[in-house]
């Protein structure tokens, strides 16, 4: 059997297939875009599978549209990461527009998790529009960023006043790296604040496409003296958690 | 009839435009959440047909009251004793606070973060759509949280008839003589307000009649303990909410009768939801007609709730006022004692709240707490994070929500209302 688990996030579409033994057959993903819906069926129709469970915050759509089962994302991340690192106790989830720290009880089910409630601060909606504004890419904004020479303080949080005070510090003519430093270290405060409420000990696993930025991976594994682990394709975690649900249950 | 109605209104000084859009939203509102729910217990639809007559036929039957003298007391608290009143042949009714409305309005008036019970109580009365609000010949404020006491400095000028009824913030001597101070200058008020006298027998009279209608609602709880529930939360808290509303007697004998069809219901094993629903205990702020969103949310992601924790469920309506009294006089003693007993998180310390919550978790079979606080509500914020720590000690599954009326957060606590109830599997 191929069991599938999709992850309809705010920026973009996972979608993971496993085999019987949990294994990952094929994964691929597309952008979100205005059209959650059709972007999914173009996805769905690429690969083949038997059976599929949605997650993320397009779930409930999808739900009604393909009449499937769905989870929500913090199971999906909970299965996922624990089927990365089983030792995991501890997750940070940080997506395109909301961020979740997770804690787990040993066998894997979720203890307790904190989850942003309204603004997209500390997402990866926020560090896409501060990177935009500094003129550099994504995938190289967090390896800019480590090479700063001194640590610059960004004192807000919200993108649209951050996005001015960034605008102010350029004008300033401070030094782009360490601006692109101080808007890591203000996400990294509010992710360690937001996996303080909830830090449990043992294994922590850092999930989510902002888990591939080096700089913030560095920045909260040295506020916990401990490595954060980041698994080979965080984005897809979600997605791999709900394919093996999908597995489990169906 | 609705002709008449609206004659009413306007008579009543509403805004009718703004009271038809009241009107609308609060009917399609009341469809989506209430009447879209399955196997609902045929005694709702007595409770359907007095939303559907809110500002109706209540209205209707509170101004005949009126036109044979009987006055009409409103207030927004539950420390507002309603035995007084009936003994004084007057009429107590809740007042509106449940919905955001005319909010640019209500913000020249108070600050941005007041908590959205207070926006809306000032909401109803600028945008004049609240027909309870205005048919009552007295309005009682209570310093209860340093908002309300504050906002009811800034009511004052907007309607001519608002008593403000001090409260204790303590649970010592000194508190206890205050609130009975207060009680005693409440009955004083009402008596000079009504001309009419508070006699032993009327007294008496009335606390019988509070309390039949608070062990009809306890009557209502206990048949929640049951596994499948017989009833919805949301059903439950409509009764616990029609509590400040109805005739006294009548909603007695309307929940009377649905526990009679809910005992049936236990008996036979059937509920609204499947056996083994996870369940829910709500505590925290009080949930005000219309006021629906995280009940509908909760039970429409795969959850059942089983009791409010809450002044507009066990909280309000917990304790009975002792009845054996002979004089006045061991009645208000009787009555004081039976108000200083709520929990509300005025109080410091408070910790029979803690007590109460933990009991009601065993009591009601709960698999997890959802604590409900209003945005800037601090009293039941601060104490959100002690009851968190409180139950998560008992490895009590608790998750602290914090919105307000608006819908904008209405994904997000899907997500993790959902997430909680996976935790609760």
């Amino acid at each position: 059997m191929r069991f599938g688990g999709i992850d309809i996030g705010s920026r973009s579409i996972e979608f993971v297939v496993v085999d019987d033994g949990g294994r990952i057959i094929q994964r691929c993903e597309a952008d979100t875009g205005f059209d959650p819906i059709t972007q999914a069926k173009k996805l769905l129709k690429s690969v083949s599978y038997d059976c599929i469970i949605a997650t993320g915050y397009g779930r409930n759509l999808f739900e009604t549209t393909f009449d499937t089962p769905t989870i929500t994302e913090i199971k999906a991340h909970a299965v996922g990461a624990k089927a990365c690192f089983n030792e995991v106790r501890t997750i940070l989830d940080i997506g395109g527009q909301d961020s979740k720290a997770i804690a787990l009880f040993d066998n894997g089910k979720v203890k307790k998790f904190e989850m942003n409630d309204r603004c997209a601060a500390g997402t990866g909606k926020f560090l896409e529009i501060m990177a935009k504004t500094l003129g550099y890419k994504i995938d190289e904004f967090g390896r800019e960023a480590l090479t700063a020479e001194k640590n610059l303080a960004i004192n807000s949080m919200c993108t649209v006043f951050a996005e001015s005070e960034v605008t102010s510090l350029i004008a300033r003519g401070e030094n782009r790296r360490e601006i692109a430093k101080g808007l890591h270290i203000a996400v990294a405060k509010r992710a360690v604040a937001m996996i303080k409420r909830v830090f449990n000990g043992g294994l922590m696993v850092f999930t989510g496409g902002v888990a591939k930025n080096p700089c913030l991976c560095q920045l909260i594994s040295e506020a916990f003296g401990m490595k954060i682990h980041v698994p080979e394709a965080p984005h897809f975690v979600g997605a791999y958690g709900a394919a093996l649900l999908a597995r489990d249950t169906l | 009839m609705s002709e008449v109605y609206r004659f009413m209104w306007a008579e009543l000084g509403l805004d009718l435009e703004a009271h038809d859009v009241l009107i609308g939203v609060l009917g399609k509102t009341y469809r989506d959440i209430y009447l879209s729910q399955e196997k609902r217990p045929e005694g709702m639809n007595y409770f359907d047909f007095v939303m559907s007559e809110v500002h109706g036929l209540r209205i209707k039957e509170l101004l005949e009251e009126k036109q044979i003298g009987r006055k009409i007391i409103g207030s927004y608290c539950v420390f507002v004793p309603e035995e007084i009143v009936l003994a004084a042949n007057a009429t107590l009714v809740g007042l509106c606070s449940g919905a955001d409305f005319a909010m640019e309005e209500v913000e020249r008036l108070l600050p941005r973060n007041t908590c959205a019970l207070i926006k809306s109580s000032f909401g109803f009365k600028l945008g004049k759509v609240c027909p309870y609000l205005e048919i009552a010949d007295m309005i009682v404020g209570e310093n209860t949280c340093d908002g309300k006491k504050k906002a009811y400095e800034s009511l004052g000028n907007l309607v001519e008839n608002l008593y403000v009824m001090d409260l204790p913030q303590v649970k010592s001597d000194q508190g206890r003589s205050l609130l009975k101070a207060e009680f005693g200058r409440f009955r004083a008020a009402v008596e000079g307000f009504t001309g009419i006298t508070i006699t032993a027998e009327s007294l008496k009279q009335a606390i019988q009649t509070v309390n039949a209608k608070r062990k009809a609602i306890h009557r209502l709880s206990a048949l929640r303990k049951a596994d499948p529930s017989p009833i919805s939360g949301l059903d439950a808290l409509l009764a616990n909410q029609v509590f400040f509303y109805d005739n006294p007697a009548r909603f007695t004998e309307s929940v009377n009768k649905i526990c009679d069809e809910l005992e049936k219901r236990v008996e036979e094993k059937q509920g609204v939801f499947n056996e083994k629903t996870p369940r829910i205990l709500i505590s925290g702020c009080p949930m005000a007609v219309p006021n629906w969103k995280l009940p509908w949310i909760i039970e429409t992601s795969g959850a059942v709730i089983v009791g409010e924790e809450s002044c507009v469920g066990e909280r309000g309506a917990r304790n009975l006022t002792d009845d054996s009294g002979n004089t006045v006089e061991e009645m208000m003693e009787a009555i004081t004692n039976r108000y200083f007993k709520v929990d509300c998180a005025i109080f410091t310390p408070n910790p029979d709240r803690l007590d109460h919550i933990s009991d009601m978790f065993e009591t009601y079979n709960a698999d997890g707490v959802i604590h409900y606080g209003l945005q800037f509500c601090q009293p039941y914020l601060m104490e959100s994070m002690a009851v968190e720590k409180a139950l998560e000690e008992k490895n009590i599954p608790t998750l602290r929500i914090e919105t307000d009326y608006g819908m904008e957060d209405m994904g997000q606590l899907k997500t993790r209302i959902e997430a909680f109830v996976e935790q609760l599997k």
